[in-house]
């Protein structure tokens, strides 16, 4: 585990794999990883320290990521809202990630991060955003005004259970729940 | 002395009551009772006065507007104070119960409780709370108040007092929250109600951070409120000084240790931020720690605490255990850098690789430490006997390094074949049972394969669930479609495409379900193509059977008259036509137009077709060699006894029973020993599959991404985009060689204990060689998809494939008789007689008598009815299940969607009410005054709130009636039940639905069990992230 390993501290390291599904290794390495993104100085208290967004997103995990805005967005404690993140904000969306976490606690995740404006909801304007994260930046790849409208109008006929026009967690808990394949895709490792 | 004196100066000289005049003014009252009496009719006059105030007019006094702006969300430093404020008024409050308790001698006791106030206060302080001291006047001052409140709640439901305690706090904590978030600041209710302005981040953990703490605080205060209620009022407070703990109280203390190992358990599963879940496991750690010390009584304590410590200690390891196990996984960052480019869907193959390498290291280590090493370390060594000679004839080639790679001369002779191993009952000095071990080995390694392929399908299959359900066709598209392991902008603009595609495929299917002209040519270009892929399946076979045959006739004929091609013909025939037809048959599917999960469904399946019938026709051309090689065998024999007669003749013809004489083990004629034939062919089978893998890799990927890439710079068209370009990884067909290649294992590793070796080895450079070949050559597919969904499909053909292979295995096992001079069963007339054998000779006589009457057809027939019946059991049940299971989930929808609709009425007559409320309101407040009045600022604000949200907000009124949820789910943890009645919900709300956890909820899917709530106002202590 070599020297990376003796900063962090064994009850913090213990504590730590008591409340990610994290193994100690992947801990390790993610400590490594973070230390990585921060400058030798700043090596010394790296618990203490928070990276900026633009930095965590230098990651080759989640350059092409193209919700990764989002995703700092929705684990960065930081109080400015800057996206910035602690070591402890990095583990705790390592964990969420990792394979062994429970679909339950993905989805949860997966809602905050698709909840573009943070308000609770999915309502037509996020979905809007989604598509347009999921299709990419190029003009050839955008859907077009109507096929937006017809997606969107099919995704909340199926998803919107209450049909109050938008969806909410556990109308998004349930629809995912039964997909065969988001927990095997909702993954990232280190 | 002193008192009396004074007493005597300045007190009355004389006890006396004061005269009172009668109701009618007629009398002077003097005597005790009489006064009394007087008094109470006094009382009961003026306290029961006939109300003249009509109830219309009451109705008609105007109410005051609601004030909206206290329903503002708070700033976060606000509900920090307040939570603050909460935490430590939860640590008082305590006393006051139990002082309201002791309710008649209050007054006598004000200010000594006064007193114990400020020292629980102190206490709190001291538990590293640090506050400062003004707050804390301030705090005493509210706790106070409360107590007044208190008590007035607590006359009203008197009965319950004792009972209900837990229930009670919570509600008075939440009645708390709410009045001192009134003094504080005007608005702070969001807490309690888990309202849903997520103002920012920061609130919504607040008011998350606030729960656990809450909750810890709590069962610190029920140990403590124990060790009051036994102490008395007067009794000191020191927490640490140790009490004797009755049976009862040791049993709740035991349940919340539990509880809180519980949650220690499960606090990875919440999604609160690290801090958070620090705080808490810091928290519940400290409370195990110190409580479970506590638990036990006298001789119990110390087996208790080695029992604890023995968990520890096992937790710990099974941590390390589990830490050791991922660390042992090899290729994990390889595999993860080809996810990070190609998807997961190129990475699901190598993970197959790698699983399928795991299973051949087993059967590599069966066949290498119970067969190998025995026969090498303890059997007779190369050159004793016959069988492990090289014959004369064959001595001068048999270290060519052609024949070697043809694996006969010196290589036959090995251990590595079947015809090597001595028919010797036992060998060396452990007296080891080598043909025994030889053949429970060859069982051992079939039975181990299903065991370990059907128990991954079974995981598989559970793990995908009701996976088949359709009707949330573009969701899924629309959630599920990013694969998050993507880390190579190349193939995420590939992935972005193919959503695009997907989406506008989706759209195009969902608008028009049919076009009429294209489903003619489709569906012909469809039978075309599927003809094609016929004729080419039907011609590759009829060439091997053409290859296979004229071998023979090669073989006849001897092969040294023929040249390197002749020889080697069937396996490079089987070899190409495995490399060309996919290719050929991926031409084919284009003509399909399938979508590219369907059509890698149909290239599998025809490549899986081609790969079956060259193995059965290679098969079958085997039986025939082995038919062939039986007939040599009888010749042989024949003339074994011709030799053997001459050779005795020859020398000693008078003597016939002298000793025999010594011939050089090379020179004895023998069979032709058809298994190790066997062996050899699969042996050389694995050998040109591998090499033609890797020739493939190498000409087809790296070969050509070398001239792609370099010739580039000068052809005449784009070469990297136009028609060479570089490769795709054909998932497709590796899996599939990698199938067949196990399959030929399967099947050969009984004749030949040293190819699950050669397999090891393959498996293990193909994994270095595809890694860097898919790194460095290969480019992703253009339509990237999730390949999840295909494992089982791998998984049913790998079964299919081992089902397959044992059956020629078995079949040559149980019908042919083994060689006569070669093998571990040589001798005997069919292979499994080594069982009989080993019972006669090693077991007690009864036991082959049970095992003889055992294997009787009379017990068998019935045992293998009795398995199909329960089969068929099994089966049934299954069914009935499975129809349970959708008759549940059609009444969870249904009921989802009526408590949906229901609440929606709610919200809108809680709408329409609200106008009314103000005649509805003083009417029910004048009837409940007394416990309502703390509740009613909540009512207000919940009816305000309830007033404020817009529609698709409605959810949230029933998640904050929700709210005695949580508390009963406390209660039920054995403080005496939860008698106490719910809160009273102001009326100008409209009753609620029965929430989950109450009593006569039907029992619904806990996933479902926050539905109506808004994702932001969960309501606190939901079971929903739990």
């Amino acid at each position: 585990m070599g020297g990376s390993a003796s900063q962090l501290p064994r009850d913090l390291l213990g504590e730590y794999q008591e409340l990610t599904f994290l193994t100690k290794q992947e801990i390790v390495l993610a400590h490594k990883r973070f230390s990585e993104l921060l400058s030798k100085e700043e090596r010394e208290s790296i618990l203490q320290k928070r990276v900026p967004k633009s930095k965590i997103l230098t990651l080759p995990e989640l350059r092409a990521n193209p919700f990764q805005d989002r995703i700092c967005r929705v684990f960065s404690t930081s109080e400015d809202e800057d996206g910035s993140m602690s070591f402890e904000d990095f583990l705790d969306m390592l964990s969420v990630f990792s394979d062994s976490a429970t679909s339950e606690i993905k989805s949860h995740y997966a809602f905050r991060i698709f909840d573009f404006d943070d308000d609770g909801t999915l309502d037509r304007k996020d979905l809007e955003k989604l598509v347009n994260c999921l299709t990419g930046e190029g003009d050839e790849t955008r859907l077009s005004e109507s096929e937006m409208d017809q997606l969107i109008e099919n995704i909340l006929e199926e998803s919107d259970i209450d049909k109050d026009g938008t969806i909410n967690l556990s109308e998004f808990q349930h629809v995912i729940s039964r997909s065969p394949d988001f927990a095997s895709s909702f993954k990232i490792v280190l | 002395m002193f008192l009396s004196a004074i007493k005597t100066v300045y007190g009355p000289s004389k006890l006396r009551t004061t005269p009172l005049l009668s109701s009618d003014n007629t009398t002077l009252i003097k005597d005790k009772e009489g006064i009394n009496e007087r008094l109470r009719e006094h009382f009961s006059n003026l306290l029961n006065r006939p109300s003249t105030v009509n109830n219309n007019v009451l109705n008609e006094i105007p109410q005051q507007p609601a004030l909206r702006d206290l329903d503002f969300p708070p700033a976060i430093d606000e509900i920090k104070k307040a939570h603050n404020m909460i935490s430590f008024i939860v640590g008082i409050e305590v006393d006051n119960e139990e002082g309201s308790a002791a309710e008649s001698e209050d007054d006598d006791k004000e200010s000594e409780k006064e007193k114990k106030v400020t020292a629980k206060t102190r206490r709190g302080n001291a538990r590293g709370r640090a506050r400062k001291d003004s707050e804390e006047e301030e705090e005493t001052r509210t706790a106070g108040q409360r107590r007044q409140r208190n008590r007035r709640a607590q006359r009203k439901q008197a009965g319950n007092e004792d009972s209900d305690s837990d229930g009670e706090s919570c509600k008075n904590k939440k009645n708390r929250a709410n009045q001192i978030s009134k003094q504080q600041e005007p608005s702070d209710d969001g807490e309690d109600d888990n309202k849903g302005s997520r103002k920012g981040k920061g609130k919504n953990e607040t008011k998350q951070e606030k729960k656990p703490d809450e909750k810890g605080k709590k069962e610190k205060d029920n140990k403590k409120k124990k060790d009051k209620k036994k102490k008395g009022s007067s009794s000191s407070d020191s927490d640490s000084e140790e009490e004797p703990i009755t049976e009862e109280e040791l049993a709740k203390l035991k349940e919340e240790v539990e509880e809180k190992k519980k949650l220690i358990a499960t606090l990875r599963n919440k999604p609160w931020q690290m801090k958070k879940k620090l705080d808490v496991l810091k928290e519940a750690q400290l409370f195990v720690e110190k409580f479970e010390g506590a638990l036990g009584k006298g001789k119990g304590k110390k087996f208790y605490a080695y029992k604890v410590m023995m968990t520890k200690k096992w937790m710990k390891f099974q941590r390390d255990f589990e830490n050791f196990k991922t660390a042992c996984i090899p290729w994990e960052m390889k595999i993860k850098e080809i996810e990070s480019h190609f998807g997961s869907s190129v990475a699901s193959y190598f993970i197959f690789l790698r699983w399928m390498y795991g299973i051949n290291m087993i059967l590599f280590g069966l066949t290498f430490g119970l067969v190998m090493v025995p026969e090498v370390l303890m059997g007779k060594p190369y050159g004793t006997l016959p069988r492990k000679t090289v014959p004369r004839a064959e001595e001068k080639t048999a270290m060519n390094f052609a024949t070697l790679w043809d694996f006969s001369g010196l290589a036959q002779y090995s251990v590595l074949f079947y015809g090597y191993y001595n028919n010797q009952r036992t060998i060396g000095w452990l007296k080891f049972r080598m043909p025994l071990s030889y053949f429970l080995v060859g069982v051992g390694t079939i039975a181990y394969s299903y065991m370990v392929v059907i128990r991954t399908m079974a995981r598989n299959a559970n793990e995908e669930g009701g996976g088949d359900d359709t009707s949330f066709n573009f969701s899924w598209k629309m959630f599920t479609s990013w694969d998050y392991l993507i880390g190579n902008p190349e193939t995420a603009d590939n992935k972005f495409a193919s959503i695009t595609t997907s989406f506008k495929e989706a759209i195009l299917e969902e608008q028009e379900n049919r076009k009429e002209e294209n489903i003619h040519l489709t569906r012909f270009l469809r039978v075309l193509a599927n003809f094609l892929a016929l004729c080419t399946l039907a011609g590759s076979g009829y060439l091997i059977y053409f290859v296979v045959r004229r071998s023979q006739k090669f073989a006849l004929e001897g092969l040294d008259n023929y040249g390197w091609w002749e020889r080697n013909e069937v396996n490079m025939v089987m070899s190409l036509l495995g490399m060309f037809c996919p290719t050929l048959f991926d031409v084919i599917s284009s003509l399909e137009n399938y979508h590219p999960r369907i059509a890698l469904r149909w290239q599998l399946g025809r490549i899986f077709a081609l790969f079956l019938g060259n193995l059965y026709t290679f098969i079958i051309a085997l039986m025939d060699e082995i038919n062939l090689k039986l007939e040599e065998e009888k010749i042989v024999k024949y003339n074994m006894t011709i030799w053997e007669a001459s050779l005795y003749n020859g020398t000693i013809p008078e003597n016939a029973t002298a000793p025999p004489i010594q011939v050089d083990p090379a020179d004895v004629p023998r069979g032709p020993c058809w298994e190790t034939m066997v062996g050899q062919e699969f042996v050389r089978l694995t050998i040109s599959d591998t090499m033609t893998t890797y020739i493939t890799i190498i000409i087809g990927d790296f070969l050509r991404a070398v001239f792609v890439r370099f010739f580039n710079y000068c052809w005449c068209w784009d070469l990297e985009y136009g028609f060479p370009s570089y490769s795709e990884f054909d998932i497709s067909g590796n899996v599939l060689g990698l199938i067949f290649n196990q399959g030929m294992i399967w099947m050969g590793s009984f004749y030949a204990p040293g190819l699950p070796a050669i397999n090891v080895f393959r498996l293990h450079t193909s994994m270095y060689l595809q890694c860097w070949a898919v790194m460095c050559c290969n480019v992703p597919h253009e339509r990237v998809f999730k390949a999840s969904r295909s494992n089982n499909f791998y998984m049913a053909m790998l079964l299919f494939i081992l089902f397959l292979s044992t059956l020629p295995a078995v079949y040559t096992i149980v019908s042919i008789p083994p060689s006569f001079d070669c093998g571990p069963f040589s001798g005997k007339t069919r292979m499994f007689e080594v069982i009989s054998e080993t019972l006669e000779n090693d077991f007690p006589s009864w036991f082959g008598k049970v095992f003889s009457y055992a294997s009787n057809p009379g017990l068998i027939l019935p045992f293998i009815l009795l398995m199909v019946l329960s089969i068929y059991y099994l089966n049934a049940t299954s069914k009935t299940y499975k129809e349970a299971n959708l008759d549940l989930k059609k009444k969870l929808q249904s009921q989802a969607e009526e408590n949906k609709k229901r609440n929606k009425q709610k919200a809108q007559q809680s709408r329409e009410m609200e106008e009314n409320s103000l005649e509805t309101k003083p009417k029910q407040q004048g009837s409940k005054q007394d416990s309502a009045a703390d509740q009613g600022i909540q009512k207000g604000r919940g009816d305000k709130e309830s007033k404020k949200k817009t529609s698709h907000q409605q959810e949230g009124s029933p998640s904050q009636q929700h709210s005695p949820g949580p508390n009963a789910h406390y209660a039920s943890h054995g403080r005496g039940g939860s008698l106490a009645p719910p809160p009273h919900i102001a009326v100008t709300r409209p009753p609620v639905p029965r929430g989950y956890g109450m009593p006569g909820y039907p029992p619904r899917n806990p996933r479902f069990e926050g539905f109506p709530g808004g994702y932001p106002r969960m309501p606190r202590g939901t079971p929903n992230y739990r």
